[in-house]
């Protein structure tokens, strides 16, 4: 980009995220060891899972990389420079930080809120605004909505989204997240789940990411980090850790049935999903005609996808349906799977709708393919690959 | 009930508007000099419990001291005049707004708070953007209820020369073998003034606060 000032941040696709160390880290509170002796080192750009039971030190080390504990002995570093060289506020700056509880600041707007890093960090005013925008967009909250509105006007699962984008909104090359999305129910954490996948796939960060559910960890992890009385019990991808457990306490902890768990290993994009049969609407009955004849369009049980201009999904229509020219008003085309949602999920998905196939959708919400049971189910064949590459 | 004396009323209503400016003028001073003092108190004591106690019961005692006493006492130090009713005022008014603005700080979720240190705020930072914004309409109530009150006590005000509306009530009413259309005309005028400034600090509070009456809970 000619002419951008040193400062800006990176263009789009240059990877900012940083190699996260531990060494020997320990917290003692009195006579308790909140965390000890813990070591682990995060590539740049992989999500890091704590893991463990309730008390277990991981709140602890993680607010220990932000300085907002001090450890008692052992040192932090991210990208090799120890955390205590520089001012505490200094490196908050550059640590997103996202928590339970997401801790918004009332008084101010949305727009305000995600702007607070930037606006620390010196941003000129023409540049906060539209990246404030940028990062409402990505987080799923159209701008012109939500910016002005007040934490107090969101959902809860709202809020959390405004705290990712206010987390993002300097760039930060590492993420620290303490069970980001435990408040919000069931639905709504899944879909926050599966949106902060998408957003790391663009914008990778490396990520330390506190959860006492497998089922997220398996979900979110690169490599997950089991924690039991303030001492790592176990760090291995995921598929490692369901196929090979350390000891008795990480397999009671994984669970019995590590088989179904498996499939969360597996996301819908690592599978071989037929395109999606899509025609436009306002497309000539003829064209459509002419393209299942020649098997350039595969109809499924007889019926094709009608999309609106944007690609967006509208509705299933017969081929036998079609007259001159496509018609569709918009109409049932749930449900709507992404292209980073695991198997596991796809399935209840599948499921909960009680249908036999899901449109999947990619970020732009145009249809990109089809995802049926079939298909999904052979996947439970697939999920030991994943060991490799983590 | 006796009657009121309109044509003395037209004849004095010079005096009485400079009476009731400078009834204002006390009223503001004091409010003033009071929050310089127990803001700065409040905000270096809100997180300790002994500086806490030792400020809030200095401010009670002071608050506690008969009105026309402590002008009294104020006198060897200070010439007649507005300078011990000012003074006088405010030492009263410290007691309400310093313990309203601590609880006010004191009531900023610790949540909001962490995330602001979380997010790279420094200390004053998080004082000045997050604390005193979240505790302005607990500030508010202090002010408001020490902004009512020192209007009235600011009648007694004319005892030290301090003028005001006490004038109206004291040298032309009651020192007059109880003249009642003085008396009466401060007395009201003074209520209007308590009434009429805490309306205009309940709107100062609603425009400063949008957040505070938003939201579908
Ligand atoms: N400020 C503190 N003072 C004393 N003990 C603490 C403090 N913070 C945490 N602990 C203790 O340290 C241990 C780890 O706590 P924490 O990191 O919050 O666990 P987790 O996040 O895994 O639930 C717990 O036993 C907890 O009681
Ligand atoms: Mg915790």
């Amino acid at each position: 980009m000619p002419g951008t000032p040193a400062t800006d941040a990176p263009p789009p696709g240059d990877v900012r995220a940083g190699t996260l160390e531990l060494r020997g880290v320990t917290k003692r509170y009195g006579p308790t060891l909140a965390v000890d002796d813990l070591s682990l080192t995060v590539p740049a750009g992989k999500v890091c899972v704590l893991i463990g039971p309730s008390g277990c030190g991981k709140t602890t080390a993680l607010r220990m990389i932000n300085r907002l504990i001090e450890p008692t002995a052992g040192e932090i570093l991210i990208d090799g420079t120890d955390v205590r060289r520089r001012p505490a506020a200094r490196l908050r700056r550059e640590i997103g930080y996202v928590i339970q509880q997401v801790g918004l600041l009332p008084h101010l707007t949305v727009a305000q809120n995600v702007a607070t890093v930037p606006r620390l960090l010196g941003w000129a005013k023409a540049r906060v605004g539209p990246r404030v925008d940028e990062l409402l967009a990505l987080v799923g909250l159209p701008p012109g909505d939500y910016a002005r509105r007040y934490p107090a006007e969101l959902s809860g699962g709202q809020q959390q989204r405004v705290g990712l984008a206010r987390a993002l909104a300097g760039d930060p090359p590492l993420m620290l997240m303490d069970e980001p999305f435990s408040a919000v129910d069931p639905i709504t954490r899944e879909r926050l789940q599966t949106d902060f996948l998408r957003l790391h796939r663009a914008v990778p960060k490396t990520v330390v990411f506190v959860s006492h559910d497998i089922d997220e960890a398996v979900k979110m992890a690169d490599v997950i980090a089991v924690m039991r009385a303030g001492r790592l019990v176990q760090f291995a991808p995921p598929a490692e850790l369901l196929a090979d457990p350390a000891d008795e306490f990480v397999a009671d902890f994984v669970g019995a049935d590590r088989a179904l768990k498996g499939l969360a290993l597996t996301r819908l994009e690592d599978l071989d999903l037929p395109p999606a049969p899509t025609v436009r609407r306002g497309e000539a009955g003829g064209d459509v005609r002419d393209r299942v004849a020649s098997g350039t369009l595969v109809p499924i049980g007889g019926a094709v996808l009608a999309t609106g201009d944007d690609g967006h999904p509208l509705r299933w229509v017969p081929v036998a349906a079609i007259g001159d020219r496509v018609e569709a008003t918009p109409g049932r085309t749930e449900p709507l799977l992404s292209p980073v949602t695991t198997l596991r999920d796809a399935l209840s998905a599948l499921f909960e709708a009680g249908a036999s196939h899901g449109v999947v959708v990619d970020g732009a919400g145009r249809a990109v393919a089809v995802a049926d049971v079939a298909t999904i189910g052979g996947g439970l064949a697939a999920p030991a690959e994943k060991a490799g590459d983590a | 009930m006796p009657e009121i004396r309109w044509d003395w009323l037209q004849r004095h209503a010079d005096d009485i508007q400079i009476m009731t400016v400078q009834h204002l003028e006390i009223t503001g001073l004091s409010m003033a000099l009071a929050l310089a003092v127990a803001l700065p108190v409040a905000v270096a004591v809100r997180n300790r419990r002994v500086p806490f106690a030792v400020a809030a019961g200095v401010a009670d005692v002071l608050y506690t001291i008969p009105s026309l006493a402590l002008f009294a006492l104020l006198l060897p130090y200070t010439d007649i005049g507005r300078t011990p009713a000012v003074i006088g005022l405010a030492a009263y008014a410290l007691s309400m707004i310093v313990r309203n603005t601590v609880v006010g700080l004191r009531g900023v979720p610790a949540v909001v708070r962490d995330a602001a240190v979380g997010q790279g705020l420094t200390p004053r930072q998080v004082l000045v953007r997050v604390e005193l914004p979240l505790a302005l309409p607990a500030i508010m109530t202090g002010v408001r209820l020490a902004t009512v009150s020192t209007v009235g006590i600011a009648t007694v005000a004319a005892f030290v020369g301090g003028g005001g509306l006490g004038e109206l009530i004291w040298d032309k009413g009651i020192q007059r073998e109880m003249f009642l259309t003085p008396i009466l005309a401060g007395t009201v005028l003074t209520t209007a003034l308590a009434i009429a400034l805490d309306a205009l600090l309940a709107g100062a509070q609603w425009l400063l606060t949008p957040w505070a009456r938003r939201g579908r809970t």
